[in-house]
């Protein structure tokens, strides 16, 4: 049967192509890996991966320069925390708000407008950041200078916003009616079955929009750089500079002399950018997981 | 099993196609030599001086309509690399070259000729509202490697001093480190900008920042920020910058801008910089905001 034959032969071509069109990224990203791990190798003999736990970051000197990614990666580390303190009250409430509260009217307004957000191109929130947010900031602590990492944070948070509400009103929506019914015919108040019962059961869900936000916020780097002031040094206060990993790379790689040691260190920067973000990826698949399964 | 092995095998096909396309991107760039073409000039280097150059160029072009010039910056050490590499005409630089890239030159062969075409003054800035005027030499320095940290230190109110410099990749960072903090390092808690204007921005809007960005730029941002006087010690008189206390080497803050070529320029090449260097080309000098040579 010829017929049959070529429908075979053309169901095959269309599974092949699928499975090429699949494969491409995970192609790509081991490829990526395998790029960053040779351009970075050289970095371990000499000077030696000891060098990058100093603390200190002066790729550019006469005296004696220092690869220590401590100040980047507490950098890095400081702005996502403080983002994630940030967007998690305000992303939960909102999505709660929309999904639970507002009137269809009023999250057919809000819905949209939500997204628009995420759409903005980062190096204008950025420049928003420099011009209107950070002398804000400076204003209401009285500093010298808004240019730090609460500025940073606050607008990475706003980035981050977008992903998880809209996440998690997905994840609160999908909770099944019928633990709402049975919540409010046992009494409680729709308050009581929105926070005790709802909230907790989309759980899993508001995990993975707030990992997914935070995600986002590790490799922003355009808004970051334009205002956290880009200063490498170790802090744990929201009100000093800090110089994050992803800003470092974006600044410094421009003009580094091709195969110098500083060449290699902004590629050992990245393969630790490039470990964070793939650490935080486990965990939210874990925790997915075992709430799925609890 | 036959899915993987398809699997495989287009991967295998991918990375075929992109190795090929990479390779096939970067032959033509090494395959054409400069000294192959007669009329198309090629310029590399200073981000400082991309201003001056691409306007140099264009109007040698409309004299010379034969005549093709690209520009690109990138920085004055891509410039140099550029050039001992055989990929450009000509290179510009903010700096001199240094000896190591001399000795790279010996070992190729090349003999790199050096033009001083224009003089670039770099400005010490602060907020209008800050009552400082002037500053000796060694009290910049020691703002900036962090010795004095309050304003009050150097005759000013008790307020805390907020550093501000461009980021490691610039030219006129190396230069200000090496010419005015005497070769030590910049305090770590400097805020790096990734921009000329960041640093204007910055300066017009916060009362206790100090800042440094080229003459051009300084006097174009008029009101917004105060360009300090220089003295060379306690005892010295106040140098302001401008074109002529930078031509006569009173204001000490300037620095001599290069173009390099591979040993002594040929037709196309030095008829550009005799244009360069000649009387129109030292109009264009002064009219993009840098010092002329005499």
């Amino acid at each position: 049967m010829p017929g049959a034959f070529a429908v075979n032969n053309y169901e095959r071509a269309i599974r092949l192509l699928l499975l090429g069109a699949a494969s491409t990224s995970i192609l790509i990203v081991i490829l990526i890996f395998v790029f960053l791990g040779k351009e970075a190798a050289p970095f371990v003999v000499r000077p030696g991966v000891g060098e990058l736990f100093s603390t200190r970051w002066v790729p550019v000197s006469f005296q004696k320069e220092s690869f220590g990614i401590i100040p980047l990666v507490t950098g890095s580390l400081l702005i996502t925390g403080l983002a994630t303190l940030i967007t998690i009250p305000f992303g939960i409430c909102s999505a709660v708000y929309i999904s639970e509260v507002a009137a269809a009217w009023e999250r057919e307004i809000l819905k949209p407008l939500i997204e628009l957000l995420a759409g903005i191109p980062s190096v204008v929130i950025g420049f928003f950041g420099l011009v209107v947010l950070a002398p804000l900031v400076k204003g209401l602590f009285g500093l010298p200078t808004g240019l730090i990492a609460l500025t940073g944070a606050l607008l990475l948070a706003l980035m981050a916003l977008p992903t998880v509400i809209s996440i998690s009103e997905d994840a609160i929506r999908s909770v099944p009616a019928s633990y709402k019914s049975a919540s409010l015919a046992l009494g409680a108040s729709k308050l009581q079955t929105t926070w005790k019962v709802t909230v907790p059961a989309a759980l899993s869900g508001i995990i993975a929009a707030v990992m997914r936000g935070m995600g986002r916020v590790i490799g922003e780097t355009m808004a970051v750089m334009m205002v956290t002031g880009n200063a490498a040094v170790i802090t744990a206060s929201p009100l000093s500079s800090v110089r994050t990993m992803t800003a470092t790379i974006a600044a410094e790689m421009g003009e580094v002399p091709f195969g110098s040691e500083h060449y290699q260190a902004l590629f050992c920067v990245g393969i630790v950018l490039l470990l964070a973000t793939f650490g935080l990826n486990m965990v939210a698949q874990r925790v997915l997981k075992k709430y799925r399964i609890g | 099993m036959l899915r993987t092995q398809n699997g495989v095998s287009l991967g295998i096909i991918f990375t075929g196609l992109v190795l090929a396309s990479v390779s096939s991107c970067s032959r033509p760039a090494d395959s054409r030599k400069p000294a192959d073409r007669e009329k198309y000039l090629t310029i590399k280097g200073s981000d400082t001086m991309v201003h001056l150059v691409s306007t140099w160029a264009e109007v040698y072009m409309e004299a010379h309509p034969e005549a093709e010039i690209s520009v690109t910056g990138g920085g004055s050490g891509t410039g140099i690399a550029a050039l001992l590499n055989g990929t450009t005409d000509i290179c510009a630089a903010s700096r001199e070259m240094k000896q190591k890239e001399e000795d790279l030159a010996a070992q190729k062969g090349i003999e790199p000729v050096e033009f001083t075409v224009a003089r670039d003054g770099i400005a010490v800035v602060v907020n209008p509202a800050n009552p400082i005027d002037a500053l000796t030499l060694e009290q910049i320095r020691n703002i900036y490697i962090g010795t004095y940290t309050r304003w009050n230190q150097v005759g000013g109110p008790d307020e805390p001093i907020v550093v501000l410099s461009r980021e490691s990749s610039s030219g006129t960072y190396v230069f200000f480190q090496e010419h005015v903090l005497e070769k030590k390092d910049y305090r770590q808690d400097a805020l790096l900008m990734p921009a000329t204007s960041a640093i204007i921005q910055s300066v017009s809007a916060d009362k206790w920042v100090i800042g440094y960005v080229g003459l051009g730029y300084a006097v174009e941002a008029g009101e917004k920020v105060k360009i300090l006087g220089v003295k060379a010690d306690d005892e010295a008189a106040v140098v302001m910058p401008s074109e002529e206390t930078v031509d006569s080497g009173q204001y000490s803050i300037a620095r001599p801008l290069y173009l390099y070529t591979a040993g002594e320029p040929q037709r196309p090449v030095k008829d550009f910089i005799d244009f360069c260097l000649g009387a129109e080309g030292q109009k264009i000098v002064r009219e993009t905001g840098y010092v002329v040579v005499q």
